[in-house]
């Protein structure tokens, strides 16, 4: 019988108050295993003060050739943001 | 897909590369550059790899405590590079599985430089200030390269390699200032390890097939003719300061230019070992596949362990 270690993506939360951002993956045949592993593939300098793992395959990504319909009506809606709003000069702390 | 079709996306990805733009795994590339990324970042992470293969050699045999956790540090960190770039190549659709197999038969190339042999202690020095500062050169421009998770890769790897060389140039540092014995064995890894370094550029500009293509896809952003002499000019300055000669008589300032000139590369040398006859190319592809093979029955241990506690949660969950 041929398993391979499944993928893992590996997410590192450099300090606290900061969030967990992408590092990288690495196969591992469970997760204990992954964050072990990943401890010692992205965190030999302490980059981390925590770690999480996912299967690869438990994530779901959009589709680039879907961008224009996902992102693209954003781009007409100014309104969303501050600076649309026309105010006098000194109005302050607005 | 059309013929048209395949035009359409292919100018649009012109127009990203050339935007500076990061090529994402999930978008759409030309199906060349992809080879040319499995191609390139697998050898990269090979060359990581069987480049723990002759310092490992040391690590039991180095002088002092200090000497050991540095190289211990080094190796382990080769073994991170290889592990980010197999990471970042995965993510081109191909597996890790097929990775190692192409590497244990032969069909991938990793960098010709391992396939030399580390003699003496002083090679680990030599390796670190030479191999390390080139593959140094090497890199740093990568960083910048146009396939993201490449890119990413290359800039943790930079961060971290600027250590190995300092270790090996102190290594030589401390031989230089030693016995007659320790200069004249610095001075010999010095005349074994510049030609070959210097061939860790790959071939000459006018002989190399791919340049021209990877300059384009911004995979590579100067020629191997430039990054040669970048390193040529660098190093020259450091062997001075450690008092030790570089092997070449016709090395020399040119006052016009502002740059080294060296003598001619032995290129039949190079051929040589890329085409697998190097002095330790048989025994580097030996070590890597005994060690991958002699761990299949803890890899399947802990796979098999894995699935027992599933089952076992699965149950209690009822």
């Amino acid at each position: 019988m041929k398993k391979d270690w499944p993928l893992w993506e590996v997410f590192v939360r450099s300090k606290n108050g900061l969030e967990h951002r992408h590092f990288g993956s690495l196969h591992a045949p469970d997760a204990e295993m992954a964050i072990k592993n990943a401890r010692d593939v992205y965190t030999r300098r302490k980059e981390g003060v925590s770690i999480w793992v996912v299967e690869s395959k438990h994530i779901k990504a959009s589709n680039p050739d879907d961008n224009a319909e996902m992102f693209d009506p954003a781009d007409d809606k100014a309104y969303r943001h501050p600076t649309f709003y026309d105010l006098p000069d000194d109005v302050e702390h607005m | 897909m059309s013929s048209k079709e395949v035009k359409n996306l292919e100018a649009i990805f012109d127009t990203k590369i050339a935007r500076d733009e990061k090529i994402e795994p999930k978008d759409w590339m030309p199906e060349k550059y992809r080879q040319t990324h499995i191609r390139q970042i697998s050898q990269h992470a090979h060359s990581e790899i069987v480049g723990m293969l002759p310092e490992g050699n040391w690590i039991t045999r180095a002088p002092s405590l200090r000497r050991k956790v540095a190289l211990l540090a080094k190796v382990q960190d080769e073994a991170g590079h290889g592990l980010y770039l197999y990471s970042a190549c995965e993510t081109l659709g191909i597996s890790r599985e097929e990775l190692y197999d192409q590497l244990h038969t032969g069909k991938a190339k990793y960098s010709s430089i391992f396939n030399y042999p580390t003699l003496t202690w002083a090679d680990i020095g030599a390796i670190g200030w030479l191999v390390d500062g080139a593959a140094i050169i090497n890199q740093v421009p990568l960083c910048n390269t146009s396939f993201g998770p490449y890119a990413r890769a290359m800039v943790r790897v930079c961060k971290e390699e600027s250590f190995h060389q300092r270790q090996g140039y102190e290594i030589m540092m401390t031989l230089c200032n030693g016995t007659k014995e320790q200069k004249d064995m610095a001075q010999d890894a010095l005349n074994r390890w510049w030609w070959p370094s210097l061939m860790m550029f790959g071939p000459t500009d006018d002989q190399s097939t791919h340049t021209e293509q990877s300059m384009k896809w911004k995979l590579k952003r100067k020629t191997n003719d430039e990054l040669r002499q970048q390193f040529v000019d660098q190093t020259v300055p450091q062997a001075d300061i450690l008092g030790l000669k570089i092997p070449d008589e016709d090395l020399k300032y040119n006052n016009d230019t502002g740059h080294y000139d060296f003598g001619e590369i032995d290129w039949s040398e190079f051929w040589q070992v890329v085409k697998g006859h190097g002095k330790c190319n048989k025994e580097r592809i030996k070590a890597r596949k005994d060690a991958w093979d002699n761990g299949k029955w803890v890899r399947d241990a802990a796979m098999a362990y894995s699935e027992k506690q599933k089952l076992k949660k699965a149950k209690q969950a009822g």
